[in-house]
């Protein structure tokens, strides 16, 4: 049992801890950067491209992918470091996040030469920007019964369908494509993975615009969408394998991201805030559940570590492991609340206040949270897969 | 970085858990409840010959010199057999009291002793105000004559009426802190106007007692380590039990959900096993959430004790909150899922029931710490 770093590990979070003191300009800084891992509008998106090319010129940007397709070949525990530091500092989402975590080590292991050549550089650099073209509205949890068809006209595919949820679609370059390629074949089998530009004729990107006024999905129609044969990742009717990998490399739960600055802003606000003209601090009932919630955050952190270190052993997962995401998304739930108790209506107000200059915050946190029970598997999907895979239990 | 049990650790669990299920399956949990000392001498003994009664305690004093997190794997394993007992008030509050405050000489006259199984010891701390702090130490202990005399009352004693000696925490002095004039006193079983009253406990595989005091003299001698300055041993002594008491709660809440999805799935209504409903899946799913957490919370202030940290008071707090709120959540649920079967003398529940029940209360509840957290939160 040691929580503390190795020296070597040490002293890679410290050369990362200081790059970014030295190098992240105030402005990429973003309170709940997971809330808006999407780009409000084209000016933020571009100073977030700058920053990423300021990263890519210091070799901080894919530092798990391979040295020989521009990576730094960093061991898990040294990415786990970097998600750590970077969440640690504020700085916003990468544009190219999702195609740096999930596309980019797919294409290293199922793509050819010329699709490795011509796309992972322009990840790496955020020259090309990428969207996840996956669920669709009625292929969600159920990812396999997806229906966006993919038809063989000899040297392309023409494509018809529509995609659902698509995070930053309306900036995207390219789609990363699940689409149905045998419609007669079992489910799993009859899925090909595939690049598509979405310049191309015949694509319509239309917002989906949340409960808090964000635009962060979209829906994505492909009418008569022609996509080259060449853009095909892995073999034909081989995708569902092809996207699996890539899920693989989804680390839910492997990054840094907690919670524990809002909870230290929340006790900050308590101690100073005004309820019944005392500081809301001294009020039991507040003290009870700020100190629940502390106690719920250092609780993820541990259980994440502990994940953390079967992987590094090489042993199987254990169920620690299949709680995060559930308990995560809990708990953002429940800190959004109880920043209602606290702050009453200053938490409904989209604006900062002289009472709580960071109103505006609460105000999102009480909207967006909503989300992380629902995205990547509801919490009663997660239930579902904790019962049946981990406890054994039978699927009803 | 690595938040796991060494393969030493595992082979202790091995080594515990194997013991355990030969020595102390429920039949015999359920006799010993039936009798006040909830321990035969042979199983004591027994313990002993495993090196778990001096597991804490220094090698030189007969002990086995092992840490906290080393403790807590054994613990676990423990309450995963509601092992009877005193263990807990012997090895961990009264014998740890000894060893962390008392002279050289006091140490090897009683360590090696209860270590050996010779000996047994209880920690008279708590009082009827039910504080779990220094300002609920408000028992007198009057110097007079070189010596002290004491009256008062101790209450919620853990095994006080199987213990050779008794640690008593008693006032000397009002200091300008409630820490400071908190003394720790010994006393053997038989010190003239001491006197034990086993309580009627829901744990009946641990007792509870009240320790009265009238007029009790004692010599100079009597007084454990440094006048005045007790607690900060007891603290510690406290803040490890505390500890392996969490640690003791997550292996009894586990082998409540490993009961509970072994009956789900043998047990069939409306044509199919109840825990393929997902009123009954989720709830079980929710019981391994609680479980993990407070494991990780659990082995967290183990090493931060072990490690001798300025946060460990903090992780020491926020694990019990955790293991009190989680037991009880878990032996509630494991009864509700059983159903009626759940509710009965006859099913093994009922142990872990009373057990969960008796150690979500002891050494301060959820509530209890959840402020101590609130108030460490705030350097």
């Amino acid at each position: 049992m040691d929580f503390a770093d190795s020296p070597e590990h040490a002293a890679f979070r410290a050369e990362f801890r200081h790059w970014l003191e030295a190098n992240l300009p105030p402005e990429i800084c973003v309170d709940d950067a997971a809330d808006q891992r999407v780009a409000p509008d084209r000016e933020t998106l571009e100073k977030r491209i700058a920053w990423q090319k300021k990263m890519h010129a210091a070799g901080w940007v894919g530092i798990s992918w391979p040295k020989e397709y521009g990576g730094r070949g960093a061991s898990f525990m040294e990415q786990v470091i970097f998600d750590e530091e970077y969440f640690r500092a504020r700085a916003s989402v990468l544009p190219t996040a999702s195609a740096l975590n999930l596309l980019g080590p797919t294409l290293i292991l199922w793509a050819n030469e010329e699709q490795k050549r011509h796309h992972l550089p322009r990840i790496l650099s955020a020259d090309e920007l990428w969207c996840q073209g996956y669920s669709e509205p009625d292929a969600g949890g159920d990812l396999a019964s997806l229906r966006t068809r993919a038809v063989d006209h000899g040297d392309h595919f023409v494509v018809n369908g529509q995609k659902a949820w698509t995070s930053g679609a309306h900036f995207a370059d390219w789609c990363f494509l699940l689409v149905r390629t045998d419609p007669d074949a079992p489910k799993h089998h009859g899925i090909s993975y595939l690049l598509v530009d979405m310049k191309t004729p015949g694509i319509t990107v239309r917002p989906l615009v949340l409960l808090n006024g964000h635009r962060h999905f979209n829906e994505v129609f492909f009418e008569d969408v022609t996509v080259p044969k060449e853009n095909l990742v892995g073999p034909l009717n081989q995708g569902w394998k092809v996207a699996i990998t890539t899920l693989m490399f989804e680390r839910s739960g492997a990054g840094g991201r907690d919670h524990a600055a809002q909870i230290a802003r929340l006790t900050e606000l308590a101690r100073q805030f005004p309820t019944r003209q005392e500081p809301a601090w001294r009020e039991s009932h507040i003290r009870q559940q700020l100190a629940q919630l502390a106690i719920d955050v250092k609780a993820l952190q541990v259980t994440r570590l502990r994940g953390l270190t079967r992987r590094l052993r090489g042993e199987p997962p254990g169920p620690e492991g299949s709680i995060l995401k559930l308990f995560s998304s809990e708990l953002a739930l429940r800190i959004a609340d109880f920043s209602s108790t606290l702050l009453g209506p200053y938490a409904t107000i989209d604006a900062p206040t002289e009472a709580v200059p960071d109103a505006a915050r609460w105000h999102q946190r009480v909207l967006g949270a909503r989300q992380y029970t629902i995205a990547g598997g509801t919490s009663e999907i997660q239930r579902n897969i904790i019962g049946e895979r981990v406890l054994g239990l039978s699927k009803g | 970085m690595d938040i796991g049990f060494t393969e030493e650790q595992e082979l202790f669990r091995d080594t515990a858990r194997r013991f355990l299920e030969g020595e102390c399956n429920t039949q015999f949990v359920r006799r010993r409840m039936a009798e006040p000392a909830a321990v035969t001498d042979e199983f004591w003994q027994k313990l002993a010959e495993q090196g778990w009664l001096g597991i804490v305690y220094p090698e030189e004093e007969g002990g086995s010199g092992l840490g906290l997190v080393d403790l807590v794997v054994l613990m676990e394993e423990m309450g995963r057999a509601v092992m009877p007992g005193p263990f807990l008030s012997t090895v961990l509050l009264g014998g740890a009291a000894i060893g962390e405050a008392g002279t050289s000489a006091q140490r090897r006259e009683w360590l090696s002793q209860i270590a050996a199984g010779k000996a047994k010891a209880a920690l008279a701390w708590t009082e009827p105000n039910l504080r779990w702090d220094a300002a609920g130490i408000t028992l007198r202990a009057r110097e007079a004559g070189g010596g002290f005399t004491l009256s008062g009352s101790k209450l919620f004693v853990g095994d006080a009426h199987l213990a050779d000696v008794i640690i008593v925490a008693a006032r000397t002095r009002d200091g300008s802190t409630m820490e400071d004039g908190v003394s720790l006193l010994l006393m053997s079983k038989d010190t003239p106007g001491l006197s034990v009253t086993l309580l009627p406990t829901i744990d009946e595989t641990r007792k509870l007692c009240e320790v009265r005091l009238d007029n009790v003299a004692l010599p100079a001698g009597a007084l454990l380590g440094e006048i005045h300055q007790g607690w900060a041993p007891l603290s510690r002594v406290i803040a490890r039990a505390t500890v392996a008491l969490a640690a003791e709660m997550c292996g009894s809440a586990h082998q409540v959900l490993d009961m509970t999805v072994a009956y789900a799935k043998i047990r069939i209504a409306f044509g199919k096993p109840i825990g393929s409903y997902q009123g009954v899946k989720h709830q079980a799913a929710d019981m391994l959430v609680v479980i993990e957490n407070a494991k990780s919370l659990t082995y967290y202030a183990a090493w931060a004790f072990d490690q001798n940290l300025d946060e460990a008071p903090l992780a020491v707090s926020m694990a019990k909150a955790a293991a009190s709120d989680m037991v009880r959540k878990v032996a509630g649920t494991g009864i509700q899922l059983h159903g009626g079967i759940g509710m009965t003398w006859e099913h093994d529940l009922q142990l872990y029931f009373k057990r969960a029940k008796a150690s979500e209360v002891a050494f301060g509840d959820a509530t209890w710490h959840r402020e101590r957290v609130a108030q460490l939160m705030i350097p």
